[in-house]
């Protein structure tokens, strides 16, 4: 298993790549999910006052 | 047609009339080059070897930030709206303007650019083929920017958009244009690069109005 | 009504659109994690290390299918925006505008693997290859079309003005990849679209297609995601949104 992390002396360079993309593609999943959200509750507040 | 050729007539009287605008991207132009040597030392041979990617890209900027004001008189006083409802099209209106502006900011540049590679110690046989590469490559950097500026006309403020918009397009003629001098400086022969820039040119000039004339009605719709 | 003009109707109705995407969007997702485990686990465990660049390589996993992405992406909306200056089809501005930062973020995953695979084989950050350059050329593109969407208050206009920069783009791309090749030939040459002789071992080449899928897939999920919110914001005062308000009050209160 330490072998495995260890990636044959490359450890930093290869987790860093999977660490960097995996935290780019988070943001662009959980952007939208906010985005979604608090437009919906606009739209909520928009409609309670109407 | 006879519109065409009155647009071209109008804008060079008014450029003749207001000399200190066309002369201020000249002056920009002669700064920039000047911040060079300043900057990373006045070594005749250091100068000499980047001289040809300098002056392009002094020339590039200097015509990028010419452009700014390209069609912003016509389109807050209502020009380009009158000419978009006019039996005339846009796309002749954005060649005339685009034309005249190379006329009145790239030419008194190209005319300059020698002088500067002169102080850049370039050499001379280099000169000739900087003249030549500028008069292809200067259309082109016109006619593409005027995308850039029709699809920003519309906004109060646009100073960082513009550069955003046009510069990655700027690449192929600057790799071209300043690879065109730099191999001359070195001795050999520019003529491959010069093809490819007179091709660029050609495409360019052909295409990039009618892109410009869709931007210009999307702005004035607006 | 023949059935290309009833589908070319619905696909610009958001109020259609927008319940359909929202259905797509868990199995679109079951989709994406199915592909994605086996892609990562044969990639980073059992496909075997390369004899010249070690465990380094794996690397390749997500910057190669990053770099394919984003390019595909660009193609995507080119696409979309001959539909929406053609058809003026407003759906195929929101889909663009939803596709510019995704594939910017391609892009960007590209860049940053490639300086960290370009570190151990190249011995440099960075280095002025013309694969490198073109991609980081292309991710200024997409801010550019990003940032003139944004700088255009009226949406209406920004959508066409967006869809304009994205053909001039499309039309320019071709000719800046050549330029920057020819520029610099550097990079070790394209290894894997020649599946005829495939000059990289079956074993890493099924996790770097499985990779490739799933990363296609989550460009869907996310582009559906995004459609979804920007469409919300965008129509918070037309009818079909009132309609989804009220029914999702009406579910909340049973």
């Amino acid at each position: 298993m330490a072998e495995f992390f260890h990636m044959g002396g490359y450890a930093f360079y290869v987790w860093m790549s999977f660490g960097i993309s995996a935290l780019v593609l988070l943001v662009n999943f959980l952007q939208p999910l906010l985005k979604h959200r608090q437009a919906l509750r606009e739209a909520e507040d928009y409609y309670s006052e109407v | 047609m006879r519109g065409f050729f009155y647009l071209i007539k109008r804008d060079l009287t008014l450029a003749f009339r207001r000399r200190g605008e066309a002369t201020n991207s000249l002056v920009f132009f002669g700064l920039v080059v000047l911040l060079f040597p300043i900057g990373i030392g006045a070594s005749e041979k250091l100068l000499s070897e980047v001289a040809p990617g300098l002056i392009w890209i002094a020339a590039l900027l200097a015509t990028m930030l010419s452009l700014d004001n390209l069609f912003k008189e016509d389109f807050q006083d209502g020009t380009l709206e009158q000419w978009a409802l006019s039996e005339h099209s846009l796309v002749s209106f954005a060649w005339a303007r685009l034309f005249s502006h190379w006329v009145i900011t790239a030419v008194p540049l190209i005319i300059v650019a020698p002088l500067f590679a002169i102080s850049l110690s370039l050499p001379a046989e280099a000169i000739w083929v900087l003249v030549l590469s500028l008069l292809l490559g200067t259309p082109l950097l016109i006619f593409i920017g005027g995308i850039g500026v029709a699809l920003t006309t519309g906004l109060k403020k646009s100073s960082m958009l513009l550069p955003l918009l046009v510069l990655p397009f700027y690449i192929p003629v600057l790799i071209f244009g300043a690879s065109a001098v730099e191999v001359t400086a070195g001795g050999w022969s520019a003529a491959g690069q010069l093809y490819v820039l007179g091709a660029l040119f050609v495409l360019g000039i052909a295409l990039a109005p009618f892109a410009v004339a869709s931007a210009l009605k999307v702005s004035v719709s607006q | 009504m023949n059935i290309i003009a009833k589908w070319y109707y619905r696909l610009g109705a958001p109020n259609w659109f927008y319940p359909l995407a929202g259905k797509m969007i868990p199995w679109v997702a079951a989709i994406f994690v199915a592909l994605l485990i086996p892609g990562l686990y044969m990639g980073l465990v059992t496909a075997p290390a390369d004899y010249q660049q070690g465990e380094s390589f794996r690397i390749m996993y997500v910057h190669v299918p990053a770099a394919w992405l984003s390019m595909f992406v660009y193609a995507a909306m080119a696409i979309a925006a001959v539909v929406a200056l053609v058809w003026r089809v407003r759906m195929a501005e929101i889909m663009i505008i939803s596709s510019a930062p995704i594939g910017a973020s391609f892009a960007f995953i590209a860049l940053i693997t490639g300086s960290l695979w370009g570190k151990p084989m190249w011995g440099a950050w960075w280095v002025w290859d013309a694969r490198l350059t073109s991609e980081l050329i292309l991710f200024f593109i997409y801010l550019g079309i990003f940032a003139l969407y944004n700088a255009i208050e009226d949406k209406q206009t920004a959508g066409k003005a967006m869809s304009i920069l994205t053909l001039v783009g499309v039309i320019n791309l071709p000719i800046i990849h050549y330029s920057v090749v020819w520029w610099n030939t550097l990079h070790q040459a394209a290894t894997v679209s020649k599946f005829d002789t495939p000059s990289i071992h079956i074993d890493m080449l099924i996790p770097l297609l499985l990779m490739a899928a799933a990363f296609q897939f989550l460009y869907l999920l996310l582009l559906l995601m995004k459609m979804r919110a920007n469409l919300l914001e965008q129509d918070l005062a037309s009818g079909w949104v009132k309609k989804i308000v009220f029914e999702r009050q009406k579910n909340l209160k049973k």
